[in-house]
């Protein structure tokens, strides 16, 4: 018994003498550019793009890491707010509360336009319905139309899909397709809206549901489901969503992708910035699926 | 040798009273710090919003009634699966099978009980839902009822075990006494052995409950998350916005000590108090039952 608990001791004494051995780096994220270490996070729209640019960078540059994660926007942007990041990936603008927030927890949020995007809608393969105006989308999404016959389709009930509410891309779609860009506008999303936790929850259920209509970024849209044509106006030309019609600003639903810093960038972070405006990051954003920014008009 | 005996006895009875004690501390501590984040709620918003039916953090509607009677609803529907679906598993595991079929069931419920959630929400969003639409003719097949039944699912384990241990427990004299004045099995099963293990069943079902209040991440991913009021009874139809769901898809994002934050830890305030509101009213129930029992067999 003595022995048993004696060696038990010495178990414990040897786990927490590991536990002090000095620490190599993570001593907390404000200390970045003492370690190699740049902390990368927000928007599940950006997510894949700061992966593979990540992976690109850190297999040319070896001496330094990247981590990047999810979480959403809001996530990405309070963290910055909170100085545990270095980096926050947003899918849209910084607001003026977080803002405010940030400039009195001492954080100076530059913005940096990294990408464009738009946002999809899709329906279901089976869905005779090809083409909406802004307008009715807006309806459909605030409930005024409730069924698929009223915009041209079958008699079925609308199932309406989103992402959750502290997805950049859902803030967007408010802004800028329920309130079609009015800052007055107080729409909301019909109560009934199936608030989804990930891209792959609305395409999937897309994809079995013919009631279904959801939206997302081009860049989470499979080849295989339907995108709507969509018209600003009624009467106007009815455009499907591609890297041509976003930089020609026919397609209506089309937004700029940011990264935030806490004041100028400098050091490794800004030669990481300077890095993702250049062509050979920019190929990345094109292959998957985004619209890439060309240095020269990143306003 | 006398007094070494009695200061080991002395360290050990004041271990074993301290863990004890400490599951107390636990759940007070915690209580504490829900309280403590929680109740600037009510300085920073109005008691009549927080009652509003509209839920939309980011536009500053914080009306948590949706989240309540979604979690009621999903719960409610759960153990509606769970309670017969384990009584019954539990009756015939420890009554009716025979001795080899009780070596296989046994383990195999223990087996479903160890499936993480995540796994099964996976199996709702792919299998069950797209099955629910087509079978019920509804417009989606994310709805209340899909949460349930995989809820009920998750719960069924929890049930099974602790009833089954809880039938096993009556003393085979009751039985036979049972048997000796005639009655046939089922009749000694309802009316003899159920209401003697009655404490053991009730905690069964207490758990099993618990459970599936307090089940996450299945029900986020197939009920919907749609915060709507869930009253009638068409709504166990329809996409429903459980409390555990909100908490854990929104508490990434908020700035701490924003309201949002502070409603986020009202709402596990309100869970924490529905799980405690269970929990005392079941154990009234079997402490009541103890006592006339002990009257009766004194």
């Amino acid at each position: 018994m003595k022995r048993f608990v004696l060696s038990l001791l010495a178990i414990f004494v040897f786990l927490f003498s590991t536990a002090c051995s000095p620490a190599s780096s993570s001593e907390g994220a404000a200390s970045n550019s003492s370690a190699n270490y740049i902390e990368n996070k927000g928007s599940d729209t950006i997510v894949n793009l700061a992966l593979a640019w990540a992976e690109k960078y850190q297999a040319e540059h070896p001496e330094v890491r990247i981590s990047v994660t999810g979480g959403g926007s809001g996530t990405g942007i309070a963290s910055l707010i909170n100085k545990t990041v270095d980096i926050a990936n947003a899918s849209r603008q910084i607001k003026d509360e977080e803002l405010s927030e940030a400039k009195s927890n001492g954080v100076d949020p530059v913005e940096h336009i990294i990408a464009r995007d738009a946002i999809a809608v899709i329906v279901n393969p089976e869905n005779p319905v090809s083409q909406l105006t802004l307008k009715q989308i807006s309806d459909i999404y605030s409930g005024k139309i409730s069924n698929w016959s009223e915009v041209g389709g079958d008699d079925r009930p609308i199932v309406r899909l989103s992402r959750e509410t502290n997805s950049g891309t859902h803030v967007y779609f408010l802004e800028t397709v329920l309130r079609l860009g009015s800052k007055e506008d107080k729409t909301l999303f019909s109560m009934d809206t199936l608030l989804l936790p990930s891209s792959e929850g609305i395409v999937a259920e897309v994809r079995q549901n013919p009631n279904a209509i959801g939206y997302d970024g081009l860049g989470y849209v499979p080849k295989d489901l339907k995108m709507i044509a969509i018209a600003k106006e009624a009467g106007g030309a009815y455009v499907l969503p591609s890297i041509a019609t976003v930089n020609d600003k026919t397609y209506p639903i089309a937004r700029d992708l940011y990264m935030y810093t806490n004041g100028e960038p400098t050091g490794i972070i800004k030669t990481y910035l300077d890095w993702i405006l250049s062509s050979e990051a920019q190929q990345i954003v094109a292959d998957l699926g985004f619209v890439p920014v060309s240095p020269d008009s990143s306003s | 040798m006398e007094k070494s005996l009695n200061w080991r006895e002395f360290v050990i009875t004041r271990l074993v009273k301290a863990s004890g004690y400490s599951a107390i501390l636990f759940v007070a501590l915690i209580f504490f710090f829900l309280v403590r984040e929680g109740i600037p709620t009510f300085a920073e918003t109005s008691l009549s919003s927080l009652l509003s039916i509209r839920w939309y953090p980011i536009e500053d509607h914080f009306g948590i009634l949706p989240l309540i009677t979604g979690s009621l609803v999903v719960t409610i529907g759960a153990g509606l699966v769970a309670v017969p679906l384990g009584l019954g598993t539990a009756v015939y595991i420890s009554e009716i099978a025979p001795r080899w079929m009780r070596e296989i069931l046994k383990p195999l419920v223990e087996l479903l009980g160890g499936l993480p959630s995540v796994v099964l929400g996976f199996l709702g969003i792919l299998l069950l839902s797209p099955f629910l639409r087509v079978f019920l003719n509804l417009p989606t097949g994310l709805t209340a009822l899909t949460g349930s039944l995989l809820l009920g699912g998750i719960a069924v384990p929890t049930v099974v075990s602790v009833a089954e241990d809880a039938l096993d427990a009556v003393p085979r004299s009751y039985r036979e006494g049972a048997w000796a004045l005639g009655a046939t099995r089922w009749q000694t099963i309802w009316r003899v052995t159920f209401p003697a293990a009655r404490s053991g069943v009730l905690t069964a079902v207490m758990l099993g409950v618990g459970r599936a209040i307090g089940e996450t991440m299945t029900v986020m991913m197939v009920t919907g998350n749609a915060p709507v009021l869930a009253v009638k009874l068409g709504s166990l139809f329809s996409p429903v916005r459980t409390m555990t769901a909100t908490i854990a898809a929104e508490m990434g994002e908020v700035a701490g000590g924003s309201t949002h934050y502070h409603v986020l830890f009202f709402i596990g305030m309100v869970l924490f108090l529905i799980s405690l509101g269970v929990n005392i009213a079941a154990s009234s129930v079997v402490f009541r039952t103890k006592k006339r029992a002990e009257r009766i067999l004194s």
